[in-house]
């Protein structure tokens, strides 16, 4: 690993500090090249607005570090997915009250599958937890997914969504029907 | 990393941090880096129009979901409703972005790099063509446009918009553009979400109350009569989605194509939602020009006038 990757690795998420970009997937790439570093970073959702802040931080981190010529790109294939949150970051989310993602959604190939179903009871499907049981219609998949998303806080699998959309675009808004808490949770994508 | 500061004034004028505040002019490229040279054989004019095509209508619904902060019914749909608005508005400043690389690519300017090539007056693109274009020159569908009605409005239009918008995606993720297709693989997954969100507020309701069942269906009757144009394919679609063989790759989506899908998304939410498919009749452009052609419903002069006023205002600010 270069001096650089090593300095540009140690750069912290705006919005989830207790992570690296590193952690998150985000960085892509440090080239060091006669002293000039070339950075690729790729957005979690298009309108992430802390792109910029990633970028400027990265660039700070590394003229700290002596590099003068820094260029930050923006690589957009192929896009961002939870997958690549690295198994150290997703121990981090946990600890501090975050549930981490589980797998992305394989999406087969042709029309995407509509979800209608949500808030299915977790204890009645507690076999199918996870798995997608999809219902053909016409040229579309209606699926129901039961995300097994497990409580930060006690460890409960007894958990509800309340909004798939949350403080941040990357998460979504839960609650545990055990210890009453809410909770986030980096929604698969 | 966190810097510490004795005062906010202190955290403002912060030497290192020139875009800690996310809003205003002055963003960097979103393109940044991204190879952006017209693919081989494809009209750089055509490539840029199209893109106006599809980054106008994520901007203008973005805005009239903006309209929507502070409004909504419960804490949860100001967050849902904000995020999606600004799912699209990411897309609309990829989609602007492009359009600039592409119409620079067609002018022969240093094979389309978008870094260093930028509108005439030194902004980038995408302020450019947000900020300072007139009514005639936005290429969005009318259904983005349309006044802000009642929360059933608004879940109608959006069931409408992200339903063609997806299948859209979805089938660009094939484009013979890269950049396009990179920009449609990352849309999908988003408005997947949007869909999702959308439709269960259908079946909510559409299934739930005497009150709520009228007004869903009332929201769907106002946005009906735009559907069909979202069907119909401008000149500039049909020559980029003419790949040769049918079903073959080219950079554009036919989106007379996409109609298939949208039906059958639609029959079973308002299945689900014991709600009747709206049986009313397109309304007409003028002399069959409608939004692609730059012809728009009353209600976009309004929109662009605060859209763009502090842009205009302050012409060259950055904040």
């Amino acid at each position: 690993m270069t001096r650089a990757r090593a300095v540009a690795e140690t750069v912290t998420d705006p919005e989830l500090p207790m992570l690296t970009l590193a952690d998150l997937g985000v960085l892509r790439d440090v080239e060091e090249r006669d002293g000039r570093v070339v950075v690729s970073i790729t957005p979690t959702y298009t309108g992430c607005p802390a792109m910029d802040t990633m970028r400027d931080d990265l660039v700070h981190a590394l003229n700290r570090a002596g590099y003068d010529d820094v260029e930050v790109r923006v690589a957009l294939h192929p896009p961002w997915s939870t997958d690549w949150i690295s198994d150290d970051g997703r121990r981090k989310l946990a600890e501090h009250g975050i549930a981490p993602p589980g797998a992305a959604p394989r999406r087969p190939t042709g029309p995407i599958p509509l979800t209608l179903a949500t808030r299915r009871p977790v204890h009645a499907h507690a076999e199918s937890v996870g798995r997608d049981n999809a219902e053909v219609t016409g040229a579309i998949r209606v699926s129901e997914v039961g995300v097994g998303v497990t409580c930060p806080w006690c460890g409960s699998a007894e958990t509800e969504e309340v909004s798939r959309f949350s403080a941040t675009a990357c998460k979504a808004l839960r609650r545990c029907r055990s210890c009453q808490e809410p909770f986030e949770h980096v929604k698969e994508i | 990393m966190t810097a510490v500061f004795d005062n906010a004034y202190e955290a403002i004028i912060d030497a290192d941090s020139d875009a800690r505040w996310a809003f205003g002019t002055g963003f960097e490229n979103p393109l940044a880096g991204v190879d952006t040279s017209l693919p081989p054989d494809v009209d750089g004019a055509d490539l840029a129009a199209y893109c106006l095509m599809l980054g106008d209508d994520a901007l203008i619904m973005s805005h009239r979901l903006q309209q929507w902060c502070t409004r909504l019914p419960e804490l949860e749909e100001e967050v849902a409703v904000a995020n999606i608005g600004l799912d699209l508005l990411g897309q609309a400043r990829l989609l602007l972005s492009r359009a600039g690389a592409a119409r620079a690519g067609a002018d022969g300017i240093d094979g389309g790099r978008v870094a260093e090539d930028a509108p005439p007056d030194g902004r980038a693109w995408e302020d450019h063509y947000a900020f300072f274009r007139d009514e005639h020159e936005y290429r969005n569908v009318r259904l983005a446009e349309l006044e802000n009605g009642d929360f059933g409005e608004l879940t109608a239009r959006l069931l409408v918009f992200s339903t063609w918008r997806l299948a859209l995606l979805n089938r660009l993720t094939e484009s013979t553009d890269p950049v396009l297709s990179a920009i449609a693989a990352k849309g999908v997954k988003e408005v997947t979400y949007h869909r999702d969100y959308a439709a269960q507020w259908t079946v909510r309701l559409g299934d739930g109350t005497d009150e709520s069942h009228q007004r869903m269906q009332a929201g769907l009757d106002a946005v009906w009569p735009y559907v069909d144009e979202l069907f119909v394919a401008h000149p500039v679609e049909e020559r980029l989605a003419a790949g040769g063989a049918p079903d073959s790759a080219a950079v554009a989506v036919d989106p007379s194509t996409l109609r298939t899908e949208f039906d059958d998304v639609l029959v079973h939410v308002l299945k689900a939602s014991t709600l009747r498919r709206p049986d009313l009749a397109a309304t007409p452009g003028i002399a069959g020009r409608t939004g692609r052609d730059g012809v728009h419903t009353e209600a976009m002069g309004f929109l662009l006038a605060e859209m763009q006023s502090v842009a205009r205002a302050h012409p060259e600010g950055v904040w």
